[in-house]
């Protein structure tokens, strides 16, 4: 480990550190444009310029590994003027449009300008301007204001594995721009908008639409997928302006995926604002109260075994186990928080988790991926295992649809008759799991939602057994939710008690008049037509199928508008917090239960979010450990055997852009499936008028 | 004056046979076999002994480049580059050598990559250079139909391929290290350094990249020993260098002198002399483009070699002398230079891509005397901040000239503008 002086300060580094990286855990400032931290060193915007004892010229600090005894020094009259010299170049060019740019009060050209820049300019030479590009309806582009820092191309390339974006031209001409006409088609293009240090690229739906210091920030957690990323909160007033993600090593590193980040102007379309009570075959907008009165009603009398309840993909923690209790009170025990049918058995924990982590998929040497596509499901996980991936020594097979990963890997087959044999350790692949140090692999939601999902999870967890994927201090077992609500509703057994229906059943059942009353608690994707004659309760955010089918609608609050758990899919626990208040009359979903409860006559014992909480920890510890995961033993006998079906293994995710209600509401998010065809191309066929 | 029998390149001027028959004649491939014979470490000190500085423009040691390869050969397999992109406005020399005596080169890369470990060489030439590239290939065929190159080249057990990779023509591509990537087939633009070559170069392999004449002497120096090469030229300035001559001199040419020579000689005994005599010089430029410029005074008294060209403020270079006389317009001159860099910028680093082209804009304003007085001071303070901050010495090479013009004739620049404001007033 090599020691080195900078600015007088000593530190002991890891050989192969560079200077920048020293600096920074010195907490010495120095200024950057083109590095950055999480993508290769390009040197080009020569900011970090530094004076380095027996080195004849100033060096650029990000690019220059440390030595021993190097003397580093940050802050001389040589630095300054390189610098200086650096920032009047850059501004040179640049546009003088700070007043009505996107990035202004954010942008790291203009506060280092403040550090380093001249008070006039002394160029009398016109300034170059810059075609802007054509990015699609994401990434707003002002192409004059490049500093050509390369951070978008090394994102897009190295980060995203979509190579789409380079340099063109070159001297003063250089353009950053797409190699051919197309839009950035990354799931996780938004990035590039964090990363752009000054106003190049800006955040599309939302440009000119704020000043960023008119904004309040509050740090929540997102709720458009399963892996709960960081997020932070931009408000005005009480509307959600943009949502940017947070440094949270653990879970997204600092990236978002674009349904995440753009799909905030849902949350202003199709708002359930009010309780509705459906009169006559119409919905008419009624009181609290009274839309109470019409479930206590009609609930009067009803047998618990007529009564069902079906949690949704958004649905938080402390909802789901107040309806848990509510219906226990019912005397119901049909209740089932997985809406899409999966055969996930939520007696074994390790089962349904994604047991090696985010983090830890960087672990991994070998890895199987089984009716799953995680660039659509998962783009910020995905991009974890792309990491991996460009380190070398991964191996990477996968059963299903054949499309592009971002990585390269071995295509097995497409039925689960090809994980028979690796279960059976029949097949080539099952060797390199076996003689992996840590192999995993991850079975996706596609695959456990078929008429044999069961089947295959039992075939999942035999291979899991054989091959070793269950180890010391290593569980490579990993199931790939795609909704934010899924292991916090089987954490605390949102699942069919005891003679209890699960989904499938209840529509069934509520077909043939069995089951009378069902409640939605957001949950969309249910056969709404199937229902029969059954009462429906439909408690969410959004105008959506459970809305429109409802016979009375209770309008619940968004992620964005309450403090609610929700437990990722590595089984974290994490609370979102409330960053505007809820549209209307609008409530806090368990608010609206304990309400429900006093009036069917069944008061559930907390009336406090405290209570509620608390409740939850008694339901599961997991809900104990905030922020934290928690592990889960490795058990045996889940899933099913049996036969497998010759259907071909594929995604849950149809439309990238287009899961849930709130993204489905959202205008931003319906011109991306213009622009990109939803992304998902095994369910689009192309055709020969394609490029 | 160079003896005739110390010259190593004794086809120069094309009037005899290039092909292996004309060039085996001239001595080339002579005992190449008992050169290698005798080992790596042989030639790399007799190169070091030599004194061969590189003929790039750099002036580094070849010796010493060639023994920082590593010493034996790991996962990675050595490689040499050879620089054949021959940019610099007023040089030709590599052009002559390899449209006339590309075996000289072909025998060198053998030895240098024997020397360096490396079974292949890459000739990275010019793409303007068709006819060279043609006599280049030609060449290779010849050597490797009569078993000098390819397996076993010359009975030596050293198996060592060389091929030729043609350019695009960007100045850019003659900085060695955009010349790895843009033969990797990459955008030419330099890398980092650190890593160097030597450690992580074309294909992320141990690297070598000389210029075409550092390899082509290297045969003959083995050949005649380093005594008679060290003997030659100045201490630490040792050898013979081909100079290109060009500008207003009575006959422009290339020649093959020992290095030192006083730059008057060399121009009044190879070059016909100055147009107009000695007195009507204005102004030489002694490397090529990139340098500084002498007045004449420092004409008569320099050296042509490397260290008293640096101590005059200037540099060797590729040792390509530009002669102005004085009907020269010099503002205009290294106006249109600093165009030629603010065209050829590779736009990666932010000094050279935005410094240039407003260096090129002033330097076109005050050719025409369109400028204000202190407009030469701030010129001065951009080519220093651009000097020394970019990645490569693209930005060295932009501002030299313009520093040179400055330190030598800043006079003729005020008396420009004065004269244009002067105009102004009477209109």
């Amino acid at each position: 480990m090599p020691k080195l002086t900078i600015d007088g300060r000593e530190i002991e580094v890891e050989a192969g550190a560079t200077i920048i990286q020293a600096a920074d855990l010195l907490g010495i400032e120095i200024p950057r444009f083109c590095y950055h931290e999480r993508l290769a060193i390009a040197g080009n915007c020569r900011m970090c310029l530094v004076e380095v004892e027996k080195m004849p010229k100033p060096v650029a600090s990000c690019a220059m590994p440390v030595g021993e005894g190097m003397v580093v020094k940050t802050n001389t009259p040589v630095v300054r003027k390189a610098r200086q010299g650096v920032m009047e170049f850059l501004l040179l060019n640049h546009p003088l449009d700070c007043p009505i740019c996107d990035q202004g009060g954010e942008c790291d050209l203009q506060d280092q300008a403040m550090a380093y820049g001249a008070d006039k300019g002394r160029c009398q030479e016109g300034k170059r301007a810059v075609p802007d590009k054509d990015y699609g309806p994401l990434v707003q582009t002002m192409m004059t204001r490049c500093i050509q820092c390369t951070r978008c191309v090394r994102f897009i390339s190295e980060v995203a594995g979509t190579p789409v974006l380079g340099g063109l031209g070159r001297g003063e001409h250089l353009e950053i721009t797409r190699y051919v006409g197309a839009a950035v088609s990354s799931e996780l293009s938004g990035n590039l908008i964090d990363l752009c240090p000054v106003g190049a690229l800006t955040n599309k739906p939302a440009s000119y639409t704020y000043r960023s210091w008119e904004l309040k920030k509050t740090e929540s957690v997102d709720a458009m997928d399963a892996l709960c990323a960081s997020i932070r909160v931009d408000t005005r007033g009480n509307e959600v302006i943009r949502v940017l993600p947070r440094v949270n090593e653990d879970v997204n590193e600092e990236w978002l995926s674009d349904r995440s980040r753009f799909s905030v102007d849902g949350l202003k379309r199709q708002r359930l604002d009010r309780p509705y009570v459906r009169k006559d075959g119409k919905l008419v907008a009624v009181t609290w109260p009274e839309a109470l009165a019409a479930i206590a009603a009609k609930l009067k009398g009803l047998d618990g075994s007529k009564i069902a309840a079906i949690a949704g993909d958004q649905a938080d923690a402390e909802a789901m186990v107040a309806y848990k209790d509510l219906l226990a009170a019912l005397g119901s025990a049909s209740l089932d928080c997985r809406q899409d049918g999966a055969k996930l058995d939520p007696a074994v924990r390790a089962s349904y988790l994604f047991n090696s982590t985010a983090a830890g998929i960087e672990q991994a040497d070998a890895l199987l991926i089984i009716g799953s596509n995680p660039r659509k499901e998962n783009p910020v996980l995905n991009s974890r295992i792309r990491k991996r991936w460009q380190k070398g020594g991964f191996k990477v097979a996968r059963i299903g649809h054949k499309g592009d990963l971002t990585y390269k890997y071995e295509h097995l087959g497409e039925t689960a008759a090809v994980l028979k044999d690796l279960a059976e350790g029949k097949h080539p692949f099952f060797e390199t799991l076996k003689n992996a140090a840590k192999p995993a692999i991850i079975l996706g939601q596609g695959a456990l939602t078929r008429a044999d999902g069961a089947v295959i999870l039992g075939l999942a967890r035999k291979l899991a057994d054989a091959a070793g994927l269950v180890k010391d201090g290593w569980n490579g077992f990993n199931v790939l939710h795609t909704a934010a609500a899924r292991v916090g509703g089987l954490d605390l057994g949102f699942v069919p008690g005891n003679g209890g229906k699960d989904t499938d059943a209840i529509v069934a059942a509520a077909g043939k008049g069995d089951i009378q009353a069902v409640f939605l608690l957001g949950a969309d994707e249910v056969e709404m037509g199937a229902l029969g004659t059954a009462f429906v309760v439909y408690q969410g955010t959004h105008g959506d199928a459970g809305a429109h089918r409802a016979d009375v609608i209770l309008p619940g609050a968004a992620y964005t508008e309450k403090s609610a758990t929700y437990v990722n899919l590595e089984g974290r626990a994490q609370q979102t917090r409330l960053a505007v208040f809820p549209p209307g009359e609008a409530k806090e979903d368990w608010r609206i239960v304990r309400a429900l409860s006093d009036a069917l006559g069944k008061p559930l014992a907390y009336d406090s979010l405290k209570g509620v909480r608390e409740r939850l920890v008694k339901a599961s510890p997991v809900f104990a450990a905030m922020g934290e995961v928690t592990p889960a033993a490795w058990g045996a006998g889940f899933g099913a055997e049996g036969s497998v079906s010759d259907d071909a293994l594929v995604t849950n995710i149809d439309n990238f852009y287009m899961t849930d209600p709130i993204s489905r509401a959202s205008k931003t998010m319906a011109e991306c499936t213009q622009a990109f065809g939803g992304g998902c191309t095994h369910k689009h066929k192309r055709t020969g008028t394609h490029g | 004056m160079l003896r005739d029998s110390d010259r190593i390149f004794t086809n120069l001027y094309g009037f005899h046979d290039w092909r292996l028959a004309g060039a085996k004649a001239r001595g080339d491939w002579d005992g190449t076999k008992d050169i290698l014979a005798k080992g790596r470490d042989w030639i790399i000190d007799e190169m070091k002994n030599s004194g061969l500085r590189g003929r790039g423009g750099a002036g580094f040691p070849t010796g010493v480049k060639w023994s920082f390869m590593p010493k034996t050969e790991g996962p990675r397999p050595h490689y040499l580059v050879i620089n054949a992109d021959e940019g610099e406005p007023g040089t030709c020399k590599d052009r002559e050598m390899m449209r006339f005596d590309p075996h000289k080169l072909i025998e060198g890369a053998l030895i240098a990559s024997f020397a360096i470990g490396a079974h292949a060489a890459y000739i990275y030439i010019r793409g303007e250079f068709i006819r060279e590239a043609e006599h280049l290939n030609y060449a290779i065929d010849e050597a490797r139909a009569a078993g000098l190159l390819g397996k076993n080249a010359c009975g030596s057990g050293w198996d060592c391929e060389v091929y030729v990779h043609r350019g695009a023509g960007a100045y850019i591509c003659g900085e060695e290290s955009a010349l790895i990537e843009s033969l990797e087939g990459k955008k030419g633009q330099p890398r980092l350094k650190p890593p160097f070559p030597a450690g992580v170069g074309l294909y992320g392999c141990p690297t070598t990249v000389n210029n075409v004449e550092s390899i082509a002497v290297a045969p003959t120096i083995l050949r005649r020993g380093a005594a008679w090469f060290a003997g030659l030229g100045k201490p630490n300035n040792t050898g013979t260098k081909v100079f290109c001559i060009s500008g207003h001199v009575n006959t422009p040419c290339n020649v093959e002198e020992e290095m030192g020579i006083p730059l008057k000689d060399l121009i009044e005994k190879h070059a016909g002399g100055v147009r107009g005599g000695w007195d009507n010089l204005l102004a030489i430029i002694p490397g090529g483009s990139s340098v500084p410029m002498l007045n004449k005074q420092q004409c008569e008294e320099v050296t042509m070699d490397f260290d008293a060209l640096r101590a005059m403020r200037s540099g060797l270079g590729t040792a390509a002398v530009i002669v102005m006389d004085k009907s020269t317009d010099l503002v205009r001159g290294i106006a249109r230079l600093s165009k030629f860099y603010w065209h050829e910028s590779c736009g990666q680093c932010t000094p050279c891509r935005e410094g240039t082209g407003w260096m090129a804009r002033m330097m076109a304003r005050m050719a025409k005397g369109e400028a204000e007085l202190s407009e030469i001071d701030l010129l001065e303070e951009i080519s220093r901040q651009i000097e020394g901050h970019t990645i490569c010495a693209l930005g060295d090479a932009a501002a030299w000239p313009v520093q040179g013009l400055i330190r030598t004739f800043r006079p003729e620049m005020e008396r420009r503008i004065k004269e244009r404001l002067a105009k102004t007033r009477a209109a």
